[in-house]
């Protein structure tokens, strides 16, 4: 038994020293150079004393909160609708639906631009109906579009996963005690979904806060918090302040994805 | 009546979302191969902007590759006998380590990078070197492994197995060669395909990581959407595409839930 203990440490180290070498260690130099600047410690306060700082924490959270509403919507109906109605070409749509999963930030941004940018698909209607050309890719609203598109398909797997758990006797029961679709998706549907909800939404969220890729192809003006650091970071080369508000914006993702665990009972993480 | 009312507007509401996904990996495919997007494809279909990324660009692609393969390899050899120490041992510590190896995930890449910058970025040897690249690709991939290895090792019984070969005498290179390697290679083959995926990916950190000298892919696509024209962009798209929509593709296909054997009763549930 002892033996065996001794074994599975030896089998644990290479993964232990790997992650504390150049995980644990670099996030408490990347605390403490956090405190080091001009400002010192106060550094971590200016994300709520800083008037800049503030509104790119507020606009942030903003469009991550919006993000995730949004994608909760579109794949509630979306995952629920397609669990449920077994029809030709419903692996298809899945398939399609799901097919931009792997997509990195980067992509996803030109994806928007394709869209809605200058040569932009929303572009070309716009002008050919109304005479006037509407573009908004490189804006706040094509960073809410991008994440969005980002979020759908692994959302959509989550609501469809859950779906098909739910028991469609229940369904069965309260409409036969009279009650509208309305109310059989606000008292039943909604409720067992409740977990994947959460979970799919904290990962929503906790990705559009921390995402860099999107916003970085779309517009380097985008106010939002990984934008300024990476500005502090590079072009200010304040590296106190970048370090602080990095610490602070990680600490945000991993308290929100560990409070939605405890709140659904499962497995959390974020991706990409 | 009513009912089918509602099943059109539904069906309507996916066919949109679908479109709003899939028409712009259309657009951007046909305007990597059109003579002038702007003009249309009246302009003429063309190669042209693909070789001319294949010219500029090229060393992105094998780096990516190279990337993504040594950060396999990384994952393999130190996350497989991770996840079999956190079968063999479901307890609270067993759950600790589990959580913090998955906060590279939860924190957005952009600090992990940061943070590696400050604390290695003065050994300048390995700041220039790809490996630097690499190391934030495991932290971020190696999770990945270590999950998709302890579901399969957590669902089936491999106290019983492992004891069953002990007692005929296995030691235990032999058990772990032939008792738990084959059982979980299910597990081993999703999450390897899964930290392919992601290391060909990853820009969050590896904008931060990398030199002129070590680009990966999807650097280098920053890089062409923000100087190049839109053909040039949707061209690297387009091989961007080619290479991860196979991976993609096995994904879906082994990701099917496996048969399950050797589970012993009490554990079936």
């Amino acid at each position: 038994m002892r033996r065996e203990t001794q074994r599975l440490i030896l089998l644990l180290l290479p993964a232990g020293i790997f992650f504390t070498g150049f995980f644990l260690i670099p996030m408490a130099d990347l605390f403490m150079i956090g405190g080091s600047g001009k400002t010192g410690w106060a550094a971590y306060a200016a994300i709520l004393t800083d008037r800049n700082y503030f509104n790119s924490l507020i606009s942030t959270l903003a469009v991550a909160a919006a993000t995730t509403v949004a994608t909760l919507i579109i794949s509630g109906i979306s995952g629920v609708f397609l669990q449920r109605h077994k029809f030709p070409g419903n692996a298809a749509l899945v398939a399609m639906l799901t097919f931009p999963l792997a997509f990195p930030g980067v992509v996803i941004g030109f994806m928007v631009i394709m869209l809605a940018g200058r040569q932009g698909l929303i572009g070309q209607i716009t002008q050919a109906v109304t005479g006037e050309k509407v573009v908004f890719a490189y804006s706040m609203a094509g960073l809410f579009m991008g994440y969005v598109y980002f979020s759908v398909p692994r959302t959509i797997l989550t609501v469809m996963a859950a779906a098909e758990k739910l028991d469609p006797k229940l369904e069965e029961a309260a409409r036969s005690l009279g009650a509208s679709p309305l109310r059989v998706v606000r008292d039943v549907i909604i409720p067992g979904l409740k977990p994947a909800f959460i979970s799919a939404g904290a990962i929503c969220f906790a990705t559009a806060v921390g995402a860099f890729g999107t916003a970085f192809t779309l517009a380097t003006r985008i106010n939002v918090l990984p934008m300024v650091i990476y500005t502090e970071f590079t072009l200010s080369a304040n590296i106190a302040m970048a370090a602080a508000l990095s610490f602070v914006l990680g600490a945000v993702t991993w308290i929100v994805l560990a409070l939605a665990r405890t709140a659904a009972g499962s497995t959390v993480a974020a991706a990409g | 009546m009513k009912n089918r009312w509602l099943f059109t507007l539904q069906l309507g509401f996916t066919l949109i979302v679908c479109a709003f996904l899939i028409v712009p990996v259309i657009l951007s495919i046909l305007a990597g191969l059109t003579v002038n997007y702007l003009v249309g494809l009246e302009s003429g279909l063309t190669l042209r902007w693909v070789f001319e990324v294949w010219d500029g660009y090229r060393d992105t692609i094998f780096l990516s590759i190279g990337l993504s393969l040594a950060c396999l390899a990384v994952t393999l050899v130190i996350g497989i006998p991770t996840a079999y120490v956190l079968a063999k041992r479901q307890t609270a510590l067993g759950r600790v380590i589990e959580e913090m190896l998955v906060m590279p995930v939860a924190v957005p890449g952009l600090a992990t990078a940061l943070a590696l910058i400050v604390t290695y970025g003065s050994l300048s040897g390995f700041r220039t070197s790809w490996a630097f690249i690499l190391v934030g690709h495991v932290l971020f991939t190696l999770p990945f492994m270590v999950r998709s290895v302890l579901a399969v090792l957590s669902a089936i019984d491999l106290k019983t197995l492992e004891e069953g070969a002990a007692s005929l005498g296995a030691g235990f290179i032999d058990r772990f060669r032939h008792i738990v390697l084959p059982n979980c290679r299910a597990g081993i083959l999703a999450g390897s395909l899964m930290v392919v995926t992601l290391s060909m990916g990853e820009f969050n950190m590896t904008w931060l990581l990398h030199t002129p000298f070590t680009k990966t892919l999807p650097v280098g696509l920053a890089d062409a959407y923000a100087s190049l024209r839109l053909e040039i962009g949707s061209a690297y798209t387009l091989v961007f595409f080619l290479m991860i929509v196979p991976l993609l593709l096995a994904l879906q296909a082994f990701a099917q839930p496996r048969l399950k054997k050797f589970v012993a009763e009490d554990d079936a549930t």
